[in-house]
């Protein structure tokens, strides 16, 4: 609670946290739609936001309201898959490498800088091409989970190997405590605030490569999230026809949603580092 | 010698193991689907209306498993892919029938190098400097303004600011062309005019580029100033009465310098593939508007030579960036 109370004192955490909660209730909301998000011409096409349609409606005859209920929950959807996914990648190869060490440990880091250093994105442009058709939520946030692990798997690494070299480490050992059971018991408590704040990112990471994937015209285009309600008013040519409240939703809305995972990581992490504490609030 | 033989040749081989690895990924994913590259194409282009009589259908199968390299084995096929790539030759287009792949991604090439370098480099210059001022002086009221600033603008991905700044500068107030690397029909030639236009259309997306990349810079490198800042040579050289100009140049701008060098090696991919999609926003005429255009078409070969080639670059740009490192950092020689 009190580490709560702490965090709210910074306006980034209150900010992030409020934002996060009203797009997550918009993303409730879709449970109640009266409308069918996949289906065409369930309201009068191309009207101005107005009482009964709140953000106007689109060419293809939806309730934007409406339809970005959905697309949020489906590209939150998305980012929670593939950045936990991930998350269990990136401790495994984490703790392995830092803990272990040795040749498997050479070995797990000479991958994660295979995939720092390669332009993953056009990798990941080639399987979705080969997936396109058949491309759902799940696979999408499978494919995103596979390339996610590899910056957060070394900084997990770091930070398992600068525990190892503390007293308690030996104290465990020498007492009988089990590998897993150090890593579970003594490590974990340490890394999870750090593992945390690397799920944030993540996150942020999958909805940016969803909205740019929709863009490229790589997902189902049949499913609302961001990224195809934001392509559906570019092909619309929504901007040459001034149609501004179709294609400022979804800009607006992932705007939000970027700044303020991005705020909630850095306030965390902020609280985290003792010394940039001290630094902010002693400025 | 010992620079050589500690550092060099260690680095050297993870290069090529890097690009092998990738190469492969490159060879390997395309054969992963259970259809048929050929039948694929084939149905593609009956789809798009021309007909052709079975015979010369015949010869162009055969002409298409060649180009593929789908003859053989798994492992000759192989073989034949690292030939090809040895001779750097990626087959041909199908978006643009029968330019040869190469050919496509040369023209596109210096548009998309260009934009890169001339972004990259100014982002990273003015993100060093400003950062560094702001995080020297870090009480100060502009100091907290540019900050709250970029702590906005820095997590918005590439491709949704494009955009925003699309809306705004070019329907809004519209000043700058939306989309081209020149106007329409103008021809190449080494004249004022001519640069001045290729300027003009460059300006939107490189503003794109350079302010979410200086934002990055900016905020990393007033962390790291900030913490230099508390060092024992930056509090000797106050004592002794340097003035502050000099100590925030001279002693600790540069001193924060040097990790951002190793930062900038290590996110150029993430910059390659964020400038990629934004020329596709403005339909700059780079390796991005390629890679749409191929991805469009369904020409996986183009796509191939796109990676292959971005593989190659993006993991030399940064084993060059890792060599040079000593010149900036006389602590290090690599002994």
């Amino acid at each position: 609670m009190r580490i709560l109370k702490d965090l709210f004192e910074d306006y980034r955490f209150s900010v992030s946290f409020s934002i996060l909660g009203i797009l997550l209730i918009l993303a409730i909301l879709s449970l109640f739609s009266p409308y069918d998000p996949t289906l065409w011409g369930t309201v009068p096409r191309d009207l101005k936001p107005s009482w009964t349609y709140l953000l106007g409606t689109n060419s293809k005859g939806q309730d934007i309201f409406w339809q970005a209920t959905f697309a949020i929950r489906n590209s939150l959807v998305i980012a929670v898959i593939a950045a936990s996914l991930s998350r269990v990648i990136a401790v495994l190869v984490g703790m392995v490498a830092g803990y272990k060490g040795g040749k498997t440990g050479t070995v797990l880091m000479f991958l994660s800088d295979v995939f720092l250093v390669i332009p993953l994105f056009l990798i990941i442009v080639m399987l979705a091409m080969l997936v396109r058709e058949k491309m759902t939520l799940v696979t999408l946030g499978l494919l995103l989970a596979v390339f996610g692990w590899a910056w957060d798997a070394r900084v997990i690494r770091s930070q398992i190997l600068s525990l190892r070299e503390r007293g308690f480490t030996q104290t465990a050992i020498l007492s009988g405590t089990g590998t897993v059971r150090l890593v579970l018991n003594e490590y974990m408590p340490f890394a999870t605030p750090l593992i945390f704040s690397t799920l944030i990112n993540n996150m942020a990471w999958v909805v940016g490569l969803e909205i740019t994937l929709a863009f490229l015209g790589l997902v189902n285009m049949e499913i609302p999230t961001l990224g195809t309600m934001l392509q559906w008013a570019i092909s619309y040519q929504a901007i040459l026809l001034g149609y501004w409240w179709w294609i400022l939703t979804p800009i607006i809305l992932s705007i939000l949603l970027f700044v303020a995972l991005y705020w909630l990581s850095v306030s965390i992490s902020e609280y985290l580092d003792p010394r940039t504490r001290i630094q902010r609030v002693g400025t | 010698m010992a620079f050589i033989k500690g550092y060099l040749i260690p680095r050297l081989i993870q290069y090529i193991l890097v690009i092998f690895l990738g190469l492969t990924a490159v060879f390997i994913i395309p054969r992963l689907t259970p259809t048929d590259p050929v039948n694929r194409t084939i149905t593609q282009l009956r789809s798009m209306g021309s007909y052709l009589d079975p015979a010369s259908m015949n010869a162009f199968i055969e002409d298409l498993n060649e180009l593929y390299g789908l003859e053989g084995s798994t492992l000759e096929q192989y073989g034949a892919f690292w030939k090809r790539l040895f001779k750097g030759d990626f087959g041909v287009s199908y978006f643009q029938f029968p330019t040869p792949v190469n050919q496509l991604i040369k023209t596109a090439i210096p548009w998309t190098l260009g934009m890169l370098l001339m972004t990259t480099v100014l982002s990273w210059i003015l993100g060093n400097i400003i950062g560094g001022l702001a995080g020297y002086f870090s009480r100060s009221q502009w100091s907290r303004i540019i900050d709250t600033f970029t702590m906005i603008i820095r997590p918005i991905p590439y491709y949704i600011f494009a955009f925003a700044l699309l809306l705004l500068l070019a329907y809004v107030i519209p000043i700058f062309p939306v989309s081209g690397g020149t106007g329409i029909g103008r021809q190449f030639a080494l004249n004022l005019p001519y640069i001045l236009d290729v300027l003009r259309h460059a300006f939107l997306p490189a503003l794109s580029l350079v302010l979410i990349g200086s934002a990055v810079w900016f905020q990393t490198m007033k962390l790291v100033v900030q913490n230099v800042n508390a060092e024992d040579f930056v509090q000797y050289a106050k004592f002794g009465g340097i003035r502050e100009r000099r100590i925030a140049s001279k002693y600790v701008i540069r001193n924060a310098m040097l990790p951002q060098i190793t930062s900038l090696a290590l996110s150029i991919g993430q910059i390659f593939s964020g400038a990629l999609i934004t020329e596709i926003v403005f339909s700059y005429p780079g390796l991005g508007m390629l890679l749409y255009n191929a991805i469009i078409t369904g020409d996986y070969n183009l796509i191939m030579g796109i990676t292959a080639l971005s593989i190659v670059g993006i993991t030399t740009a940064i084993l060059i960036l890792d060599l040079l490192y000593p010149l900036f950092d006389p602590r290090v020689r690599y002994i």
